[in-house]
């Protein structure tokens, strides 16, 4: 099961010939994941890594081979255009890499993906990751820009607005012998397409999933929003973490949303609120997989 | 990023959004000139810097208060040249002060009432909200706070744009009417269009004042922009004052590094930004503070590594720094090279503890452990914290 991408997800990869999509892509193809096609206006007829086609447009990607799911790499520029076009492809899940996308884009792509069918994770984001069979987690599908060897299939849904924390916690969760059913980074921008709520809700029906991590930073009220309907809706035990609890007031902490514009979105607040909501919440990032296993009784 | 206040005049004045009558100016003379060109009205001369807290600070060279009230051109001329080239502090600018290279000759206007008027992206419902307030020229949190019901808001639709009858609905809740009504709608419509022209993510006047000559004015604003589109706006851009930033902020970004100065005395050096706040919190849980925010970006190069390692030496207040990686993708060899590199450059003065994980982790160590250099290796974040905690302590 796990959510929303298996080993069996025929990925496109949108922006496959500059240098950052097209590494990887390559470390996607290592990892064992169906990439199926890559668009750049401009090459289509050429293939990548010798055997994956490129095409001009999402469509005749789409068209050609079937895939569902497309990673975008596209440069901040025309980032916007790369995801409204994969939704006018009917890609039913659109993952947006690209860092710096402007805001005003976002509210317009936003706006845009209303009542549409297509689900689009980030921008700003590591992408998913649902871990293969094989050794290293070797087979799964990696979309975007995670380590695929941390992993390790198994029963514990991640998901995090930062790349680097996820890694932390699945590196932490897989030294300890827990794997993940699938690793979610909803990005780390103000305007994202998925959220911490959507993708608890996802796991809390998926049967494969036992507990989850959930890890927020300052910023926003998603995670205050996420944990109050888990307090009423998911039985699944889970584990928080809020970083930030440092930052100055009024300064964006690299990611575009993680920033404090008041009392309610501090890391205090969140931490507070999630605890009063039944997670679990780690003191220390260092803490995240031990946290989650006490409340889970392992 | 922030702009000065004869800056912001000059995005009113291209969007037509209407503020008093003022004049930048560089020397003694210029200001002299522009009292000229306003003779008649009542004026005030403002130094230009971004702290707030002018009208109270004070110069370096004795000189009382960085805004007043001017009667002559000469006056003008007087105190442009007590303020020009000179070092203001304010309370906000702290002992070390700000250098005034500008001041502006503005008119000083007769207010009838103050309002409040700003728009900000929510993040919320993703779509601009302007908020609203017949309490204008204090602080809205305090407005908000003390008497909500007199905060009005209205959400405009991300596609069609701010329509007339949401600008009546807002004049009309303001109770505002006839010619005044007409102004403001004129002014809020040319200030919607500024907000979305040049990708604002916030924009606040306050006040925006009503004269007794049955004006509609923005008297004081602030903006914020939107660092991600700053890439189709090179006229904003190219207002940036680097003078008025933090030093060392403005070293790390011509690295492309995120770099936020703090107050205390562990440095810590990480990639990612989320990973680097909680290596901030880390250090905190542990007794320690956190001297800076730094994420070298998930694709850091040697030479990144290098320039981050010397802004960080550069604080004289670091007793000691804790390198946190976790090396997903990126080899953590190189990032040993890049310390080493460093620290080979500018000498390794205080105590460094390194946590490297992640991909090409063992030759990382290695590196590490053959430079000859006293570093001190950590296996968890927990781990190199408390180390690090110790080392300064």
């Amino acid at each position: 099961m796990a959510i929303l991408v298996d080993e069996n997800t025929k990925l496109l990869v949108q922006g496959i010939t500059g240098s950052f999509g097209a590494r990887h892509a390559s470390l996607s193809l290592a990892y064992g994941t169906k990439l199926v096609a890559g668009v750049t206006p401009g090459k289509g007829g050429h293939n990548f890594a010798d055997f994956v086609p490129i095409f001009d447009t999402v469509g005749q990607a789409v068209e050609a081979t079937g895939a569902t799911a497309s990673a975008i790499f596209v440069p901040p520029p025309f980032a916007a255009d790369a995801i409204l076009e994969a939704l006018d492809a009917g890609v039913e899940l659109i993952v947006a890499i690209t860092e710096g996308i402007p805001v005003m884009d976002m509210m317009r792509v936003k706006e845009a993906m209303k009542g549409s069918k297509s689900r689009l994770i980030g921008p700003n984001c590591p992408g998913i990751v649902t871990p293969g069979h094989g050794e290293k987690s070797h087979g799964g599908c990696r979309i975007g820009i995670a380590p695929g060897y941390i992993h390790k299939r198994g029963n514990v849904g991640v998901v995090s607005r930062s790349g680097t924390l996820t890694y932390e916690a699945v590196w932490q969760l897989t030294q300890l012998g827990y794997g993940q059913s699938t690793c979610v980074g909803i990005g780390g921008d103000p305007i994202n397409g998925t959220s911490h709520l959507d993708v608890l809700q996802m796991f809390n029906e998926d049967p494969e999933t036992e507990a989850i991590i959930m890890i927020g930073e300052i910023g926003g009220t998603a995670e205050v929003e996420a944990a109050r309907w888990a307090k009423e809706n998911c039985k699944k035990p889970i584990a928080g973490f809020i970083a930030g609890a440092t930052a100055p007031p009024g300064r964006r902490m690299g990611h575009a949303g993680a920033i404090v514009g008041g009392e309610e979105d501090t890391a205090q607040a969140k931490k507070k609120i999630l605890a009063e909501c039944g997670i679990a919440v780690a003191e220390t990032p260092s803490d995240m997989a031990t946290t989650l296993l006490e409340r889970w009784g392992k | 990023m922030n702009i000065h206040e004869y800056q912001a005049k000059e995005l009113f004045d291209r969007f037509q959004v209407p503020s008093p009558k003022g004049k930048v100016a560089s020397t003694p003379e210029e200001a002299s000139a522009a009292a000229e060109e306003f003779a008649g009205a009542k004026l005030v001369i403002k130094a230009q810097v971004h702290a707030g807290g002018r009208g109270k600070g004070h110069f370096k060279n004795g000189f009382q208060g960085g805004v007043h009230l001017i009667e002559s051109p000469a006056q003008a001329a007087e105190y442009a040249g007590k303020m020009l080239n000179e070092t203001l502090v304010t309370v906000q600018t702290g002992e070390e002060g700000k250098l005034v290279r500008k001041v502006m000759v503005a008119e000083a206007v007769d207010i009838t009432h103050e309002y409040y008027l700003a728009i900000l992206m929510d993040r919320a419902t993703c779509r601009p909200v302007i908020v609203a307030s017949t309490e204008g020229g204090m602080s809205i949190e305090d407005v908000a706070h003390d008497t909500p019901e007199k905060i009005i808001r209205q959400f405009v639709h991300p596609l069609l744009g701010l329509q007339g009858y949401e600008i009546r609905k807002l004049s009309a809740a303001l109770g505002l009417s006839g010619d005044i009504a007409k102004q403001f709608g004129k002014l809020l419509a040319n200030l919607y269009k500024l907000f979305i022209s040049l990708d604002c993510s916030m924009l606040e006047i306050n006040p925006l004042v009503t004269t007794p000559d049955g004006r509609v004015l923005a008297l004081d604003a602030k903006f914020g922009f939107d660092d991600n589109a700053l890439f189709r706006h090179p006229e904003i851009v190219a207002m940036r004052d680097t003078s008025e930033e933090d030093p060392r902020e403005v070293a790390a970004s011509e690295f492309d590094l995120n770099y936020i100065g703090l107050d205390g005395n562990i440095a810590c050096l990480v990639n990612g930004a989320g990973l680097a706040m909680a290596t901030m919190d880390i250090i905190k849980h542990y007794g320690g503070e956190p001297a800076n925010f730094l994420d070298v970006g998930g694709g850091a190069s040697k030479e990144q590594v290098t320039a981050a390692f010397k802004i960080i030496l550069g604080d004289p207040n670091v007793k000691g720094i804790l390198i946190n990686i976790f090396g997903g993708i990126m080899d953590c060899n190189v990032i040993a090279e890049g310390v080493i590199a460093a620290a080979k450059e500018t000498g390794l003065p205080i105590p460094l503890v390194v946590r490297l994980e992640g991909n090409n982790v063992e030759a990382g160590k290695a590196t590490l452990g053959e430079s000859g250099l006293n570093i001190v290796s950590a296996d968890t974040m927990a781990d190199g914290a408390q180390k690090i905690v110790a080392a300064v302590q």
